[in-house]
Parts: structure tokens; sequence; C-alpha cells
């Protein structure tokens, strides 16, 4: 028998006003100024971070929702939690919904590992009698046993992380909603974490997954929902939807501004101002190409600066290192940018950009973290189980050939 | 058969109280509380010990500088001075640091706000009970003030009035805290102002209460009356009936309107503009 769907999420949306500030609270003094520049300018600045969203999850089914940055795909989950109301529209749950917007909520740096575990436990919504029940199970999934009376501060991040990913999965809810929280940690718990959630979507839950790891949203779901400017573009099969995302982000460029990186170090007389990626993400086949601006702070000229990239796997392991000076290039640089095309070997998946910039003895700006790219495959043809870290072009032919 | 609970999300639009859910979140209460005391009392010296030493080290400053330098005396009614201001002083402390708390307790707590749902009236409230339990420390030392003053200094304590009226005036400090804190936390939230107003709000209350001198020294009726409209007037004014010194209706009943106000105020704020916590704390 159909039963009625387990959430059905009708004409939804959204509104966020802007204020003008960059700010997210106010002072006093803002508001008051605000009320008077409000007479003089009665402009209503507002933008709608979800529109007309509907559609319904039937229970036991896993759901993916795909989108850009800033496509609403937070918000819509923000609003599945009941962490923010919708401006319109409703949402009819029928089941317990716990939320997995970022794993260790509430994490105590002060507090033993034990003490943790009961403290996210209940802020996640499990009773003290289930997490005495699931503690064992908790513990040995995480593999923390030896440190549990050890504050948290003393845990290394890998280790906080590994605790609070085991005690959200041994939630039991009906519905479970999850943003993001598979991207971090080594390939090794990655792998767990998602044996444990294809593990929970089989018993029956209803999962909804948001991810910009396509692999993983291929793999656990077989519907999915690309959100575009808040707005639903495509719901279908995982697959179909997927496809179209990848399309529409290889024609897409997008820049992140790297000013308000902290990660960083050097003299900072030159810094890197921000990268422009000529797509959002790049398909197997295509040559990595970004361009990187610099801002100089002194407004000399240099004389024969370095200019270099490295790739890291998700496991900080360099795969790939290139300077300006490798091949022969000299550079004087004044207010220039600079475009790099990286041919690669590289598999799909996520890879992180260290940027270095030299002039002479002096390194004026290291960027070692914050900035990510993603390598996805479009053709649907090519399956591959590979151990390797590269995946080169190749063939392989049965030939004839007689054999004395 | 399994039971479905069936609920909607939709435009906010709260008149009720949530007690039904705030019960069913209970241990979450407990929880935050423990976290908290935990936090408060790790890695200091003297952990638990500050409970104590706290409203003591209160009282010896006001017993020396209110008592002797500006001669409010060795005593009041028939008990010591240094043992009446410590009976005002421990239930001042259920306000001024459970207003403290509270007031800052949503912007402290903004990162778990923004990542996960439960009733936010837990946070303010929890961070009250830290409050108490720093009271249920400081009372049984009043216990021991109050039985080892009596014997040395020759007057009788009335045991049953304290153990009537104890539990009363925690309640009334409970109720004046929640009230005025669960307003400022909501307004901190919005205005980060209030977060260096909190410190001066409690000074100011302080002295309006009769907590460090007897309200006989304020004659002027009028002035009596503006010192009642402080919602923690009532319990420190109510907890003079352990030491027999009678207690002025009028001014209770006004401070009790005024601690009324404030709580259905407040409490009606926060839920009005709770549903907006996250998105701009």
């Amino acid at each position: 028998m159909m039963s009625k769907p387990i959430l059905e999420i009708k004409n939804l949306g959204k509104e966020y006003k802007l204020r003008g500030h960059s700010e997210p609270y106010k002072s006093l003094r803002d508001s008051l100024v605000n009320s008077i520049s409000r007479i003089k300018s009665p402009k209503n600045d507002s933008f709608w971070a979800l529109k007309d969203i509907t559609f319904d999850v039937h229970e036991g089914e896993s759901i993916g929702i795909v989108g850009k940055n800033g496509a609403g795909k937070s918000t819509l989950l923000k609003i599945l939690s009941k962490i923010t109301y919708p401006t319109v529209g409703e949402i009819v749950a029928r089941g317990r919904v716990a939320s997995l917007l970022e794993v260790g909520t509430g994490f105590h740096p002060e507090l033993s590992g034990r003490e943790n575990v009961y403290l996210n436990g209940s802020i996640l919504g499990l009773t003290k009698k289930e997490i005495d029940r699931q503690f064992d199970a908790i513990v040995e999934f995480s593999g923390v046993e030896r440190f549990l009376d050890t504050s948290l501060k003393h845990y290394s991040s890998g280790m906080q992380l590994r605790l609070a990913f085991s005690v959200a999965a041994h939630l039991e809810p009906e519905i479970l909603v999850i943003d993001e929280v598979l991207a971090v940690g080594d390939t090794a718990f990655q792998q767990k974490c998602i044996k444990k959630m294809t593990e929970v979507s089989r018993s029956g839950r209803t999962i909804i997954f948001v991810s910009h790891n396509l692999n993983a949203v291929r793999s656990l779901c077989e519907r999915s929902v690309l959100l575009e400017k808040g707005e639903i573009k495509c719901i279908s099969d995982t697959n179909t939807v997927l496809d179209l995302y990848v399309k529409s982000g290889l024609e897409t460029p997008q820049s992140i501004d790297l000013t308000s990186i902290e990660d960083r170090s050097g003299k900072g007389e030159l810094t890197f101002q921000s990268i422009r990626f000529s797509q959002a993400y790049f398909d197997v086949n295509d040559e990595i190409v970004f361009d990187l601006d610099l801002r100089n702070h002194l407004k000399t000229v240099f004389q024969e600066v370095d200019i270099a990239v490295n790739i890291l796997s998700a496991e900080d392991q360099t795969l790939i290192h290139v300077c300006n000076k490798f091949i022969g290039k000299e550079f004087n640089h004044t207010d220039q940018s600079y475009r790099f095309s990286i041919s690669h070997l590289l598999k799909p998946g996520t890879y992180r950009l260290v940027l270095f910039f030299r002039t002479g003895e002096d390194i004026q700006d290291w960027i070692n973290d914050g900035i990510q790219f993603r390598i996805e495959r479009s053709e649907q043809s090519y399956k591959s189980n590979s151990q390797g870290i590269l995946e080169p072009k190749f063939n392989i032919d049965q030939i004839n050939r007689p054999i004395e | 058969m399994k039971e479905i609970t069936e609920y909607r999300i939709s435009p906010p639009n709260k008149t009720t109280l949530g007690l039904a859910e705030l019960f069913r979140y209970r241990e979450l209460f407990y929880f935050f509380t423990w976290r908290d005391i935990k936090v408060k009392y790790k890695q200091s010296l003297l952990g638990f010990a500050w409970a104590i030493l706290q409203p003591l080290l209160l009282m010896v400053i006001f017993t020396v500088f209110f008592g002797t330098f500006l001669g409010v005396g060795d005593k009041v009614g028939t008990i010591p001075y240094a043992l009446f201001n410590y009976s005002g002083l421990m239930f001042w402390g259920i306000f001024a640091s459970g207003l403290n708390n509270a007031g800052n307790s949503m912007v402290s707590n903004s990162n778990i706000i923004k990542k996960i749902y439960f009733p936010r009236m837990i946070i303010p409230m929890s961070a009250i009970l830290v409050a108490v339990f720093d009271f249920v420390i400081a009372f049984v030392v009043f216990l021991i003030l109050a039985w080892s003053m009596s014997i040395y200094q020759g007057f009788t304590v009335n045991w049953i009035m304290i153990v009537i009226l104890s539990p009363i005036c925690v309640l009334l400090s409970i109720f004046a805290t929640l009230g005025m804190g669960s307003l400022i936390a909501s307004l901190n939230v919005k205005y980060r102002d209030f977060r260096y107003l909190i410190p001066f709000i409690i000074q100011v209350l302080f002295f309006l209460a009769p907590v460090i001198y007897p309200e006989d020294i304020v004659t002027e009726p009028l002035l009596k009356k503006v010192i009642a409209l402080s919602p923690m007037y009532a319990p420190i004014s109510l907890k003079n009936l352990m030491f027999d010194i009678p207690v002025d209706l009028t001014c209770m009943l006004i401070s009790l309107a005024s601690s009324l106000f404030f709580l259905i105020f407040g409490v009606y704020y926060f839920r009005k503009t709770e549903a907006y916590f996250a998105d701009i704390a």
C-alpha cells in the first residue's frame, strides 16, 4: 500500500532582507541610522533564497540535493531542520527529523570525549537512555576508546571528527537530513561513513543528502533535485540530474575571493586577490585552467618573480607542483595576472590548491588552505575501480601474434 | 502500528508558550546546565570552592565598607549586618550571574543555534539554572553561618521561616531573572550593544534593591516605591521575614507586578523573535 509521503514540501519560499551591511547583526546605532535613511530611500532590498519549492519524499527514499554555491541548498536544509522558517509555503513531516548540518555541533573542548558524546547526542535529539544503550557502539565506531576520558582539546582534528560522526551515525530518526559531512576526513574514514550511510538507508530510513561530492550522491541516492538560483531546475533520477548539473557546471566559470583567507603567510607586499576557474569544475579530460589576480601593495616593479601552484590530494599528498621557473619563463611583476593551464591525469574527486608567490628571497604570499576544486567525469561509459592515485589515458587491445 | 507524529513547518505564528515542547526536551536542560557548570569550574585551582568563596568575600567587603566605614551598623534588627547582607547577596547572586549568563547565552551558543533545532528557551533557562546551582552551595554556607553566628552572638534564628521562605524567594528570583534574561538575550542577538549594557544594568539594580542596606534606610515613600519597581525587590525584601524584619506589603505587590510584567513581556518577545535567531545570530 502506498502511504502518504513522509515529507511534503509545498510552495516553499524564503525571503531574506538585505540591509546593505556586511555585518550579520546590527548595533542600535545602525538601526537608528537605518530608520532615518529608510525615509529617504524607501527601496526594498530583498532576495528570495528559495522560491516555489515543491516536492514529496517517500518513506525509505534517499534523495540528493545538488546545486552550486548559493543555489539555496543550505537554506532548504535549514528550513527542513527547523533552524529557520520559510517566508511562505509549508512542509508537512510525518516522522522525527534529525539533521546533521555539521558534525560535532556543541562539542566543547574542555569536556572529555565521553562527556561530549552525551552532550552532542542529546543536542542531536537522543535521550540519555538511547545514548547509554549505544555508547559502546559509538565508541567502537570512532576508534578513540583510549582517549575517552581525555579533554577534547587534546584530540587531533581527525579524532574529533571521527567521534562526532560516530555519534551522528547512531541517530535513529525516521528522516535524516545530512549536509556535506562527508567532505572531510581521510579517505578511509570517508569510505566507512558512506558504508554506514548506505546501511542506514537500507534499513528503511529516509535520507535527504546535500553534497558537492557527486560520487557520494550517486552511490547513495536514487532520486535527486537540482537547485538553481533558489528554484528547482530539475527533479528526476540521480543520473539524469547529475548529468545536467555537471554539464551546466562545465560551462560556468567560478571566482573565489582570496582576501578573506586567514591561513596564509608571507611578507604581504604582494598578495593573492582572487582565483578564477574557467569552469565550476573540470572534466577528467579537461585542462585545469584558472587565472590568479594579485594585488601589488607597493606599486613597484618586482624583478624575477616565482609563482608556483601545488595540487594536493585529500590526504595532503602533493600530486602536482608547477612553477614558471620550471619552463624557463622569467616574469617581472607590476600589476599583471597569471593564467595557468595544467594538463593532468587526476581522478574525479576534490583537490586542494596551494598558492605561492616569491620575489627574490622574500616569500610574499603563501596560501596553504582554503581553495578547493573538483574533477568530475561526464562520460558514463567509463567504469573504474582503479586503485591508482592517477588515471592515465590508456588503451588495451587484443592483438594476434604467433608465439614461438 | 507505529505512531506517526505529523507536524508542519510553516511561516512563524507563535502565540503559545511551547511548554509541552520544553518538557519533551527536558534532558537537554540538564545537559546544557551540566556542561556550563562543568566548564565553569574546570581549570580553576579552587574549583567549586569559588561558589563558596565568592559570596563570602563579598560579605566581608560589604561588612567592612558599609557596616563599619559608612555606618550602617553592626546589626540589622536582631541579626548581625554580615548575616543580613550575606542572605541578600545569595539571592542576588541568582539574578546577577543568571542575568549575565542568560543575556549572553544566545550569542555564545550561536554556533549551536545555527546548526540544530531545539526550543531556544532552553538556553537562557539553563544559563539561569547554573546560577541556581551556585545558590545552592551558597545557601549551605548560609545555614552554617546563621547557626554558628546565632550561638556565638546569642540571637535566635527562625528556622521554620527559613525553610518556608527560601524556596519562595528562590522561585521569585528565578522569575525575575527569566523575565529580564530572556528579554535581554533576544535583544542581544539583534543588537550587540546589550553585551556592554548588561553589567551596567546589574550594577544599577544592585544598588536599587535593598540587598546590602536595610530598606528602612530609605524614608522617602515615593523613592521606596521606585525602588520596589525592581523585580528583585520582592525576594530580597521577603527574605527579611526570616529575621523578623517587617515587610512593606504595597512595595511587595509593586515588585511582584513588575516581575510578572517582565516575565510575560520577556518571554513573549523571546518567542516572537526566536524564529529569526539563526538568520541574524
